[in-house]
């Protein structure tokens, strides 16, 4: 029940003070408890602790050395020119990528949801990238793009869009694109698998209805499809714009940031600030700049989305 | 449930379309196999070859008859318990998240928000210690634990928006006749959502089957290792050995296969239809 | 016993309050109807007496026992949601046989009051069928089937008939009396349609904004509606409410004085009690501007001047057109007077 349970107003018989009340408050938080529980105690507690490691200077060579530096780490961000190239590749690598995935796999959701001969089929085969382990795709990418060993470069010359069929990895230039598309190509599924099943819960009545009233189909799409949609859209979206600018496997197993960082973003420089250059706590407060961001870009679609509901 | 093209044109640009995704998901899955079915020497002479002059199964059984099947067992393991944990977490929170207003809700969502924003290396040392100090370390049960805890926000929100798909009279509509408001979910809501519980159980399936840097922080023993990290020792152990590493990547593609040709049935039945009078 | 009492009963949504002092019996076996008109607070009542909304002040008994606190499945009440919450996934035999199933009812006893209500219902070849392969009026039979199987102590009813065709209505209508005069259950039963009020209940309780108007047995309520309101509602077509000023005798509506207590500024009358002959009483006149032939009856809307538009209804045919200068004479013991603030006069 969505109903608002306040306190009985003064009048109230005391009767209903007793179990009653204090079941419809404990109710819900029994539902969420497992849930917090397991939150709270695997993530939350790790993350103020790795929050703390952002104002030490903390090398993973020496843990126990860890000394408290303030805003040290913080300060050194700042001046840091690598960062601000790499927040750049951070914002074209998650708006490229998840422009893509969420056209394409909205193309693929109608497309099944549609349906045609050997459906079934096709859904099992065009679902599988997503469950491909992605350090595979990966190194699955890097050889389709090595001219010596790929089929890619040449494709792409043939096409006139390179002038001879080199390896774009290595070139600072155009090697960004290279994971992009690996990325896309791995999580198209994702959006074709949640839209679709969506799709599947719009009563079919609504599009006999609307067929009946003579919308034509881009019509029941707009009017009925997307307003369904919607909520399911905004969460995954959100979510999914989240978790792009959280991976790195792709451009670590690729291209490890290079050549020359061009493919830097902000989660893979803090694997290598972390790992080749051991520095944790300048990495800690990279990790940190990048969840502020993330929270204020959730906090603004979030914003969006409750103004999209109220009118 | 379609909106029917009558369109000549429309339907073969369907199944263009349709060919299009088919070949794109396929192509670079295909390469991986011709890697895997590649004689070692002929890997470089051959490599922009469609088809290797020779084909050998030589690779496949390399892996099968190594510590392989070992890290496949523990994957299967892994997977599937925090598929099916991370479902059961996230079908009661989703259910709540949809059927309850009480106080502290937005916070509440806030914070589960917040557990996917964050990049993981921000917290795999804290993780480590306090695995470390429950005496988990190299045990599957501490990956199990650890990918429910990332995966339950996200399966939540899923499962919550199927939970908002239905209507709220067939749960109040048990009730009236004598359920508990569990057994009303259970026999009722729950049988509604499967296309929910399929969809979030595929997904937490594969996001933990590919899961590697907590596989790679947490367990160190070979025997608890899980498959991705035991691919990475293809690399790392002799030199690269590509075609078994495909090989082996091949196979690990099956399991994942097989389960999401099992839960697909469930993504495409719009069972909610007849619910309520159209 | 499955008498039920309203004492002082209110409901609000946190700030919102929806229904206030609510007093209401209901006895044993008694058929009521709630009518009124769109968010006036029917559905919200029929759930508290479910047990699906709690309820924010007084109290509320059924069978003398106190149910503020007692969940939906203790109360032991049948309800039929106007969306007929059909459970999709299982069989029309299954979701009749639900709730015995969730009182733990071994299959071979479900069988039985299953198939009885089947036959009532005529669904017995329907029985395996999943609701999405019925028809509306049969999904309404499942529904309340589902609601018969386990002999509750009240049947609720949520607009049952809202949804379906006039023919399948007056046929489910009279199923629905069919059933009560058999099981003789108490029955409370929303609905927005005068016919089915005034034909079904025992008692009708006329609410508005949250308020309970008037509660009587249908003649009470068409023969002495307690205000304006009621008096509106109740009876279709819908009463004439004349507007007038205090004069000797009465109240003087256009060229007429009529009788009415003192206090009384407006004067109702229904359409099928003005007369074209006269009755004792000063008539009215006016001019025929619209004409409608319903064969049994005819609909004369009238224009009296300073007044606006008046129904007549006279039974039979009449011979007459458009722009016809006409009397309409009101019987004697059928004007309902009422004060400014729309409350019955004159005791
Ligand atoms: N959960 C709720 N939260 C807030 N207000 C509500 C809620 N449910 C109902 N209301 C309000 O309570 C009032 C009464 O609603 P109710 O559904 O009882 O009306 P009703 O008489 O059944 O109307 P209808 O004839 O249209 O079905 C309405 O004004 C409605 O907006
Ligand atoms: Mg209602």
């Amino acid at each position: 029940m969505t109903a608002n349970h306040e306190i009985p107003a003064p009048g109230a018989i005391r009767g209903r003070l007793s179990g009653g009340y204090a079941r419809m408050v404990a109710e819900p938080w029994l539902y969420l408890l497992p849930a917090l529980l397991l939150v709270g105690l695997v993530i939350l507690v790790p993350l103020a602790i790795g929050i703390g490691y952002s104002f030490r200077e903390f090398t993973l060579l020496r843990p126990g050395a860890a000394e408290w530096v303030g805003f040290e780490n913080y300060r050194d961000i700042w001046g840091d020119a690598k960062f601000w190239r790499t927040l750049k590749n951070t914002f074209v690598w998650t708006g490229v990528s998840l422009f893509f995935q969420f056209f394409l796999g909205l193309g693929l959701a109608l497309l099944l949801n549609n349906g045609f001969r050997g459906r079934r089929v096709v859904q099992a085969v065009v679902f599988l990238p997503w469950a491909v382990p992605t350090f595979l795709i990966g190194l699955n990418f890097q050889w389709l793009f090595n001219p010596i060993i790929g089929p890619l470069p040449h494709w792409m010359y043939a096409l006139g869009m390179i002038e001879e069929p080199y390896n774009i990895l290595g070139n600072p230039d155009t090697a960004l694109y290279g994971p992009v598309l690996a990325n896309v190509w791995y999580g198209v599924p994702f959006f074709a698998i949640t839209l679709l099943a969506a799709l599947s819960s719009i009563p079919g009545e609504l599009y006999e209805a609307a067929e009946i009233d003579g919308a034509s189909p881009w019509q029941a799409f707009v009017k009925i499809t997307l307003p369904f949609l919607g909520p399911m859209i905004a969460i995954t979206v959100m979510l999914r714009a989240i978790w792009i600018a959280n991976f790195a496997d792709l451009i670590y197993v690729m291209t490890g940031g290079g050549p020359a960082n061009s493919t830097q973003i902000l989660s893979s420089y803090i694997f290598t600030t972390a790992f080749r250059q051991l520095d944790f706590g300048h990495a800690s407060a990279i990790a940190v700049a990048l969840l502020i961001l993330l929270m204020i870009y959730s906090a603004i679609l979030l914003t969006i989305r409750s103004r999209l509901v109220k009118t | 449930m379609s909106v029917r093209a009558r369109n000549p044109v429309l339907g073969v640009l369907k199944y263009a379309a349709v060919a299009f995704y088919v070949v794109f998901a396929l192509f670079p899955l295909y390469w991986l196999v011709k890697i895997a079915v590649t004689p070692e020497r002929l890997i470089y002479s051959e490599g922009t070859r469609m088809w290797p002059s020779a084909a050998t199964w030589d690779n496949f059984a390399a892996v099968l008859s190594s510590d392989f099947m070992l890290f496949f067992r523990n994957s299967v393991i892994v997977s599937l318990s925090t598929a099916v944990a991370t479902a059961l977490v996230a079908a009661a929170a989703g259910y709540c998240f949809s059927r309850f207003a009480f106080r502290g809700k937005r916070w509440v969502m806030a914070l589960l928000l917040l557990t996917q924003m964050f990049p993981l290396l921000m917290i795999i040392a804290p993780i480590y210690r306090i695995v470390a100090a429950l005496g988990l370390l190299n045990t599957l049960t501490s990956l199990i634990v650890v990918y429910t805890a990332f995966n339950v926000a996200f399966a939540t929100f899923l499962m919550q928006s199927f939970f908002d798909g239905i209507p709220k009279d067939l749960e109040e509509a048990a009730m009236i006749d004598g359920c508990t408001r569990l057994q009303a979910l259970r026999k009722v809501i729950l049988p509604l959502t499967l296309p929910g519980l399929g969809a979030t159980l595929g997904f937490v399936f594969t996001a933990a089957w590919s899961e590697i840097l907590f596989a790679l922080m947490l367990i160190r023993a070979d025997d608890r290792m899980t498959f991705p990290v035991g691919l990475l020792s293809f690399v790392s152990k002799f030199s690269v050995d590509w075609g078994q590493m495909m090989a082996a990547g091949v196979l690990a593609l099956i399991p994942s296969c097989l389960f999401f040709a099992f839960i697909q049935r469930y993504l495409v039945q719009g069972l909610t239809s007849g619910a309520v009078k159209g | 016993m499955a008498d039920m009492t309203f004492r002082d009963v209110g409901k609000s949504f946190g700030r919102t309050e929806v229904l206030r002092d609510v007093n209401l019996d209901v006895a044993d076996g008694e058929f009521v109807v709630l009518v009124g008109p769109s968010g006036c607070g029917k559905s919200t009542l029929l759930r508290m007496i479910a047990g699906l909304e709690p309820i924010s002040t007084g109290e509320f008994r059924i069978g003398g026992q106190l149910m503020n606190d007692v969940r939906p499945r203790d109360r032991d009440i049948a309800m039929v949601f106007q969306s007929y919450a059909l459970y999709p996934h299982m069989s029309v035999e299954r979701n009749m046989g639900f709730p015995m199933e969730i009182a733990k009812a071994p299959k071979a006893e479900r069988e039985g009051p299953v198939r009885g209500a089947a036959e009532t219902l005529g669904l017995t070849k329907l029985l395996d069928r999943l609701p999405r392969a019925l028809s509306g009026g049969q999904r309404q039979r499942v529904a309340m089937g589902r609601a018969i199987v386990r002999d509750p102590v009240a049947f609720l009813f949520d607009e049952p008939l809202s949804n379906l065709d006039a023919a399948l209505r007056v046929e489910m209508r009279l199923e629905i009396a069919r059933l009560r005069k058999r099981l003789g259950t108490t029955t409370v039963y929303v609905t927005h349609d005068q016919v089915e009020a005034m034909t079904m209940a025992d008692r009708i309780v006329v609410m508005e904004g949250g308020l309970i108007q008037q509660v009587g047995t249908p003649m009470e309520l068409y023969d002495r509606p307690a205000n304006a309101f009621v008096a509106g509602f109740i009876g279709s077509p819908k009463m004439n409410l004349l507007d007038g000023t205090p004069a000797e005798g009465g109240l003087r509506i256009g060229s007429a004085v009529w009788p009415a207590p003192p206090g009384t500024t407006t004067l109702g009358i229904r359409p099928e009690h003005l007369s074209l002959e006269p009755t004792g009483l000063p008539p009215l006149e006016a001019e025929l501007t619209v004409i409608e032939r319903l064969g049994s009856d005819t609909n004369l809307f009238c224009e009296v001047p300073g007044i606006g538009t008046v129904l007549a209804r006279v039974p039979g045919n009449v011979d007459l057109s458009a722009g016809a200068p006409l009397s309409l004479s009101p019987r004697p013991d059928r004007l309902h007077p009422f004060d400014a603030q729309g409350v019955r006069t004159g005791g």
